[in-house]
């Protein structure tokens, strides 16, 4: 993918582990004093900020604050300066169009006697003309630029690197994230390792309601549905912690549903996966379904190990013992190929199901 | 007995539902009991519940819009108070069953049951009046719209104080609106009074298509409608045929709610995603169901207080249906996130950009209407000024949404938030605001109180702009929408900003209501005699004002656009005809207003699951339709003389004027 890798501008003032600190202190149950003290100072130092940004508009954007302004991957950058040549084009016909309804009206206010009065004037060819023609024009350069960039940023694009991308399984449920390393064997709670320079490959589901998974740093947002799966590639050129969210509403504990997204060097990534490998938590087929529970503020946890079909069975909603989605399809498909007479013999579960961790074909 | 309806449905232990259940009840007690202690029932029955006339039909459906924008306007408070309050930490005072609510209904009824009936409140009062007619084509259809509009309405408001409403937004996505993840009756309330109401707009909308098609005046081709009339045409076009995938949509999601089906369930095949496309095919051309009459009458505005005739009629006429047909095009825009393929992204995005081009077109004509006019800055005039700049950015950052790439991460979130209020606020609701007060004198007889719709115009402008930009700088900076706490002292500040927005916003709603009060109170200073207020252009303008309940005495004959501005002219408007004819006027019915209150009745039954009240209903509402179908006795004619002497008294008044 031919994504040019802007480097987000020098990084101001603004430290790269801001973002999700609050979170994530939330989420361990860490949080010294001396930390609190700090957060409340920060606090008071940012608050005066924005005012002044209000008062001018915040016309540049700069601010640290503004994560969708300062991406810190090259997905998010190539979204920002399409956000910005858009409204650039925009801005060509919107600019005048304000100006002449100001002016307009004010030169031709009742009062006004010097200004020309046409009381019957009502059509002119040439400025039909032109406002047709003028909205086509920007239109018609917007629509380049759409279709252009709607290819380039096609979320299920992987992105061109020098790395082996690396997978991760997204599911979402009530309310938090879990995130399966299906390579490493390893899963997480609330908290996504991510290293930096390498693309990331993500499968997404749901294992309830519909959600959003979002990174606002790093770019595109997309839908996680029960049943379905979604994908998505983002990269992380930067080191840091992110904040992730949950960008659909999706019930009352909606709003606590954000998470971590750590981007972190080969180095410490590498330590991440060790560390998690020797939680002492197992994700099985048991403990997901007690995981998938409703639940809120859900502090950060580390799975050992995984089912090796666990994502798989989510996506087919068979981990409640249920027949597989996928192999329920194949066996109808069966049935039908085959006749009626099939049904005589058919047993109702396909041979998959008696025996979990079998090598089951599925969507997966 | 009463199905799920139990006392415990009453939240007797929320100290501020209850505090709003009480105060809508001593409002409705107060009503009924001023209603009472003048003796109107009589007045109130005869002359307006059973009332087919379509200007008393109209005036109704503004007094409901009014009424639902302080509701909705109430839930709006209390979602910027809320995320002012409980960004920083803390906790607010709404927990998020409550605050969920909120944001459900606030949208349900601003769309639902604030814009729908207030554009088809000015719809009714004015568009027959523009084309010479004396009714709509079908007035008793008419009062039942009206009247299921109302229980629909009612039935929202209902939820308050019995049971709960919906808690999944306002467009209500499965599966979280499925019966496993809601259970209680808040979706159901959603579903019934959507339905009961979709009726009343659906039958709305092929009354007034069948009006503008078969009931113009003598001389009034299609291309010598009034703008107004046009963007109405293409309106009810639009509604008829989106709200019958509305009413599809709802059908299915209450078949998977009452009878066990999986359309779009996760389970047995069912799939969300089907819902998310229809509710958007209906939903986008929505939008422009608002939008397209506000433009209406921005254009009738204009031009009239430009002393001009609108600039570029026929790119108007064209720019107007080339949205109303593009809509219908672009509702995948709603969901770039969903994991389409890129080509079907960029054919979507591509498809509502070319949207923007007729709207452009619009934009650019209403400023050559003033170009070389003589504008007056009345408020209708400010209203229009103020949409002009404030639509032209909102449509940019619609635009700049429709690129998918940009949607990726603007979507969901307040950025959204504040584009749609945007074109909203600014387009529709100033589009509401500006016809008010235009077309107020023409319905009720006398001007609205200048000063005070001034300062609401400001109130509100202003109010808009604080309560809003804000919420456009929290969406880059990755603020998504409907959050009920967060702990963020940066968007704490943005949020304080746009909750003080709303506080200004509601002193132009204020404002509206003081303009209200004091013009009643000052009518007979602000009574318009003449019937033409503003020096108007089109056919309203020729009858009186209240117009008599039969409109035109004798019916025009059209032989231009602006075709009251081309009979003063000629100097022959404000002559009475040489002598007058009876005139054929349909009776007033209670059967309209019965069968609304039925309807209610059905949607209250199912969604208690009190089965025997909807089959009482049901079958009450048929015997109701099958007895007024004997009803031989519907029309009557006028006699000329009572036409004379009515009309004689118009032209009294008018003599006065008349050296003018």
């Amino acid at each position: 993918m031919s994504v040019e890798f802007v480097s987000p501008a020098p990084s101001r003032a603004c430290p790269a582990h801001s973002e999700a600190t609050l979170p994530a202190a939330m989420n361990t149950g860490m949080d010294a004093p001396g930390k609190r003290q700090q957060r409340r100072r920060t606090r008071r130092l940012r608050r005066a900020f924005p005012l002044a940004a209000l008062l001018g508009m915040a016309p540049l954007l700069g601010g640290c604050q503004f994560a969708l302004m300062d991406p810190r991957g090259p997905i998010g950058a190539d979204e920002k300066s399409i956000i910005i040549l858009a409204t650039v084009l925009m801005l060509i016909v919107v600019v005048p169009v304000i100006a002449m309804t100001l002016v307009f009206a004010w030169r031709y206010r009742a009062s006004n006697s010097a200004a020309a009065y046409a009381p019957d004037w009502d059509h002119s060819r040439g400025i039909e003309t032109v406002v047709w023609l003028v909205p086509c024009l920007i239109i018609a350069a917007l629509g380049i630029v759409t279709w252009v960039s709607s290819h380039r940023l096609d979320p299920y694009r992987p992105i061109e690197a020098a790395a082996k991308p690396l997978t991760v399984q997204v599911v979402s449920l009530d309310w938090k994230w879990l995130f399966i390393y299906p390579e490493q064997h390893i899963a997480s709670v609330n908290q996504l390792a991510l290293p930096v320079g390498v693309p990331v490959k993500f499968l997404l589901t749901s294992s309830s309601v519909m959600n959003a998974f979002f990174i606002p740093r790093l770019g595109t947002q997309i839908y996680t549905m029960a049943g379905m799966q979604t994908q998505l590639s983002l990269l992380a050129s930067k080191a840091g912690d992110y904040r992730g969210i949950s960008s659909n509403y999706s019930g009352d504990g909606f709003s606590d549903m954000h998470f971590t997204a750590e981007a972190m060097n080969a180095k410490a990534f590498a330590a991440w996966v060790a560390t998690t490998r020797d939680s002492s938590r197992a994700l099985t087929l048991a403990s997901y379904r007690a995981l998938a529970q409703p639940s809120e503020r859900v502090p950060v946890r580390y799975y050992s190990s995984v089912a090796p079909t666990l994502f798989h069975d989510i996506l087919n909603q068979c981990t409640n013992g249920a027949p597989c989605r996928d192999a329920a399809m194949n066996l109808a498909m069966a049935k039908e190929a085959l006749g009626s007479n099939f049904l005589l013999c058919a047993i109702t579960n396909p041979p998959g199901a008696d025996s979990p961790g079998a090598d089951r074909k599925g969507i997966h | 007995m009463f199905g799920k309806l139990t006392m415990s449905a009453m939240p007797m232990n929320q100290p501020i539902i209850m505090g709003a259940v009480l105060f809508m009840a001593i409002g409705v007690v107060v009503v009924l009991g001023v209603i009472t202690c003048c003796g109107f029932w009589r007045q109130l029955w005869t002359e307006w519940l059973t009332s087919v006339d379509h200007k008393r039909i109209g005036v109704m459906y503004v007094i409901l819009a009014l009424v639902m924008l302080l509701r909705g306007f109430a839930d709006a408070i209390m979602m910027r108070s809320q995320q002012a309050l409980a960004s920083d930490g803390g906790a607010g005072y709404l927990p998020p069953e409550h605050f969920d609510q909120v944001f459900t209904a606030h949208g349900v009824i601003m769309i639902f049951f604030m814009a729908m009936p207030f554009i088809v409140g000015l719809m009714n009062v004015v568009v027959p009046l523009q084309i010479g007619a004396r009714d709509v084509a079908f007035p008793y259809l008419n009062s039942f719209s009206l009247w299921m509009t109302v229980s629909g309405a009612i039935l929202v408001n209902l939820s308050l104080a019995v049971g709960n409403f919906a808690r999944t937004g306002w467009l209500a996505y499965p599966p979280l609106s499925e019966l496993h993840f809601s259970p209680d009756v808040g979706v159901d309330y959603y579903i019934w009074s959507l339905q009961v109401a979709g009726v009343g707009t659906l039958l709305g909308g092929v009354n007034m298509i069948t009006t503008i098609l078969r009931m113009r005046a003598p001389g009034m081709t299609l291309m010598r409608m009034p703008v107004f009339t046009w963007t109405a045409l293409c309106t009810n076009m639009l509604i008829v045929a989106a709200f019958p995938v509305l009413t599809v949509t709802l059908g299915l999601l209450a078949l998977d709610r009452y009878l066990g089906m999986h359309f779009f369930t996760n389970a047995a095949g069912g799939n969300p995603m089907m819902y998310v496309n229809l509710i958007w095919i209906w939903g986008h051309p929505e939008v422009y169901i608002l939008i397209l009459p506000c433009f209406g009458v921005f254009s009738e505005v204009i031009a009239t207080f430009s002393g001009k005739p609108l600039f570029g009629y026929t790119s108007m006429v064209y720019a107007t249906i080339c949205i109303t047909v593009l809509s219908f095009t672009v509702w995948l825009h709603h969901f770039f996130t969903m994991g389409s393929g890129a080509d079907v992204n960029a054919f979507f995005g591509i498809t509502t950009m070319v949207i923007a081009i007729p709207t452009g077109v619009k934009i650019f004509n209403w400023l050559f209407t003033m170009y070389h006019g003589r504008v007056r800055f009345e408020t209708p005039v400010l209203w229009t000024l103020g949409f002009m700049v404030t639509f032209t950015i909102g449509g940019m950052s619609g635009v700049l949404m429709a690129v998918p790439p940009a949607d990726f991460v603007l979507h969901n979130s307040v950025f959204l938030v504040a584009h749609f209020h945007n074109v909203i606020i600014g387009g529709v609701v100033f589009g509401c605001m500006a016809g008010y007060n235009y077309w107020f004198p023409k319905a009720l007889g006398f001007k609205l109180d200048e000063r005070w719709g001034k300062i609401s115009f400001w109130f509100w402008l202003i109010g808009f702009y604080v309560a809003f930009m804000p919420l456009y700088a929290l969406g880059l900076m990755g603020m998504t929408r409907r959050l009920d706490h967060m702990d963020n002292p940066v968007w704490h500040v943005y949020l304080m900003v746009a909750a003080g927005g709303a506080a200004i916003i509601l002193c132009g709603i204020l404002a509206q209501l003081v303009q209200l009060f004091v013009s009643i109170r000052n009518h007979v200073a602000l009574r318009d005699a003449t019937g033409d207020p503003w020096n108007g252009r089109t056919l309203e303008w020729a009858t009186a004002s209240p117009p008599s309940f039969y409109n035109f005495a004798e019916t025009p004959v059209v032989l231009s656009r602006d075709s009251f501005w081309d009979m003063k002219r000629r100097g022959v408007a404000f002559h009475p005809p040489v002598h007058y004819h009876r005139i054929h006027m349909p009776r007033n019915t209670g059967a309209g207003f019965i069968l609304g209150v039925l309807g209610g009745v059905v949607g209250f039954g199912m969604i208690w699951h009190i089965w025997w009240l909807v089959l009482f209903a049901v079958a009450a509402g048929l015997t109701v339709v099958i007895a007024h179908s004997f009803d031989e006795d519907r029309a009557y004619y006028v006699p000329s003389g009572e036409v004379a002497e009515i009309e004689g008294r118009h032209f009294q008044q008018l003599m006065p004027q008349a050296g003018d």
